[in-house]
């Protein structure tokens, strides 16, 4: 299981990456793993706020339909319009292909550091 | 593949002779502007054609189809007899009313027989399935909580093991959905519910028992919470064959209710036939259910009613077929079906419980296992095991699903299995477990058999073209 170490995560298995007051995020390759082959996701708009600890997207893979949490709270500021052609690229590379980007006010106090979060996926196994 | 009916069609080749006209002749190219382009074959091509198809397919007359949640019993051909009589073929609903006392009567009849099973006081036949009840249920709450002012209850709870298509439905009728956790052993966790009731709470859907198979016996309490809050109770029929003649929704505490008559009261559906959704309720909510134009009952307001979400009774036929299951069985046997139901699935988890590593717990009428074990130990999962169970001609059950049990397996046999048929099922999945361990690839491969073996379930889902141009 890949879970690098520069990244923080919730237990919901999303990943963020802060660079400054921005905050790009993503699903953890444990999560993509558990979803299966992913068919569609639905994006928020740049512009909409969201918030820490809520759902900001859905995530359809072949075997459900899940929620994807938000680890910050703010204003999205940018989306990956490549997951719009093909959502399947979370399976091949769900670190590279992040989901949106957020200029963040807040970030989730439920947020782990990636040797907590190994613990959580093992226990969750 | 087979070829369409369209793609098999020669111009010329169904000759057939039609009574002399009596009406003047209308053209339907002058009415339609273009000819219709129906496929013309012989009698003979149709059906083999049919019979083709109908041989690529699993049905419960070809063997278990334990297939969770889906309530897959057996349908009697009696229901076929009765559904056929010309007194409820030959007939149009815009017919005077006295001249089809026949159908009203069925509708009566089943009627006070659901109100008697569920425990509610008034039924409309018209949601055509299970999810059409549901978001006419949805509507029917909505139109109730704006009547009397209550326009801020916008939020519909659902626990995290409840039917996806209750927070779908909750949606497509315009309402927020909170999903609340349940405890280990699968029951709603009453901590997390009190803390989501509020003023902003119009209801809470929930079927009992659960999609673990288990029935949360702190629904009276649930109910008790909700309706402190001021919301209502809705009850997801789904799983009605677990409790029929056992246990009454309304006795519960629901409010509202949709019963599949395809699942429980054993109507042809998954391919097999339209199916049928009756909601019923209480009596406060009964004034704002779908108007129809012949309504036996009484108290219908069309100011309040939130009209019409079918022409006339929906699936008529359906009903047709329910009505006579139940009087097939009497009130008795339908309790007997219902405990021979939660009996089966008892005797088969007890039987294959231990192939996933699990313990036997008690179940109702389905239960749900993990392949996780199968995954660790042998690298085969839910989905390979299913599709071994096509080449034993076995329908595999639910996967995948409820999403709070990894690698879920569930299984519903239904009271139509006998003690002979389950015990050649759990050898069946003996075996398969033993091919996963001695060579799990021949799993991998599966299935051998069937028409078509592993779809590619991504483009399944993308490029899905349910259109043939012809």
């Amino acid at each position: 299981m890949n879970i690098p170490s520069n990244l923080k995560y919730l237990p919901t298995h999303e990943w963020v990456l802060v660079e400054g007051s921005k905050a790009k995020v993503g699903i953890s390759d444990f999560a993509q793993h558990a979803l299966g082959d992913v068919v569609y996701i639905s994006l928020p708009e740049v512009g909409d706020e969201v918030t820490a600890d809520e759902s900001f997207a859905d995530i359809e893979s072949v075997k459900a339909a899940s929620e994807v949490f938000c680890p910050v709270s703010g204003t999205v500021t940018a989306i990956n319009e490549d997951l719009d052609a093909d959502a399947g690229l979370l399976n091949q590379d769900p670190y590279t292909n992040w989901i949106i980007e957020v200029e963040f006010s807040a970030l989730s106090d439920k947020l782990v550091d990636a040797a907590q979060y190994e613990k959580i996926c093992n226990e969750e196994k | 593949m087979i070829d369409l009916l369209f793609e098999l069609s020669k111009k010329g080749s169904n000759k057939f002779s039609m009574p002399e006209l009596d009406v003047p002749e209308v053209s339907v190219s002058a009415k339609r502007g273009t000819e219709l382009d129906l496929p013309e074959l012989p009698e003979v091509e149709v059906m083999r054609h049919y019979t083709a198809l109908s041989r690529l397919v699993h049905g419960v007359e070809d063997g278990p189809y334990p297939l969770g949640s889906c309530t897959m019993k057996y349908n009697p051909k009696l229901n076929e007899v009765t559904a056929s009589l010309d007194g409820f073929t030959g007939i149009h609903p815009l017919q005077p009313a006295d001249t089809i006392k026949g159908c009203t009567e069925v509708l009566k009849l089943t009627h006070s027989a659901l109100c008697g099973v569920l425990g509610m006081d008034a039924v409309s036949f018209q949601p055509a399935a299970g999810a059409h009840g549901e978001m006419t249920s949805l509507l029917v709450m909505h139109k109730y909580l704006q009547s009397i002012g209550q326009t801020q209850r916008t939020k519909i709870i659902v626990p995290d093991s409840s039917h996806g298509t209750n927070p779908a439905s909750a949606v497509a009728a315009g309402f927020e959905v909170v999903t609340i956790p349940s405890y280990s052993n699968g029951m709603v966790d009453m901590d997390a519910l009190k803390a989501a009731v509020g003023d902003d709470t119009a209801a809470m859907m929930l079927t009992n028992p659960n999609t673990l198979g288990i029935f949360d016996k702190q629904i009276a309490e649930m109910a008790k919470v909700v309706h402190a809050a001021g919301g209502l109770m809705y009850y997801d029929g789904a799983n009605l064959n677990a409790i029929m003649g056992w246990a009454r929704p309304g006795d519960m505490g629901f409010d509202i209710v949709h019963v599949n008559l395809h699942k429980t009261f054993s109507t042809p559906h998954g391919g097999g036939g339209p199916g049928s959704g009756p909601i019923a309720c209480k009596k406060f909510l009964q004034a704002y259910l779908p108007y129809t134009e012949l309504d036996y009952r009484q108290g219908v307001d069309a100011e309040k009613s939130i009209g019409k979400v079918k022409a006339f009774h929906g699936n008529f036929a359906v009903i047709v077929k329910a009505l006579t299951y139940i009087l097939a069985l009497g009130a008795e046997g339908l309790k007997d079906a219902s405990g021979k139901a939660v009996l089966n699935a008892n005797y088969l988890f007890k039987q294959i419980a231990s192939l996933y590593g699990e313990q036997y717990r008690h179940c109702m009428h389905e239960f749900v296992v993990s392949a996780s074990k199968a995954g660790d130990d042998y690298g085969v999962h839910a989905l390979d095991i299913a599709k071994a169970m096509l080449d034993e001609g076995i329908h595999p059950p639910t996967i995948y699903f409820p999403l709070i049990v990894k690698e879920a397996m569930m299984f519903e046999p239904t009271e139509t299995e006998s003690k002979e048929s389950i015990d050649s099922l759990a050898k069946t999945m003996a075996s398969i477990f033993s091919v996963a361990a001695s060579n799990p690839d021949a799993l991998h491969a599966a299935p051998l058999k069937a028409y078509i073996g592993r779809p590619d379930e991504v483009k399944a889902a993308k490029d899905m073209k349910v259109t043939a141009k012809f």
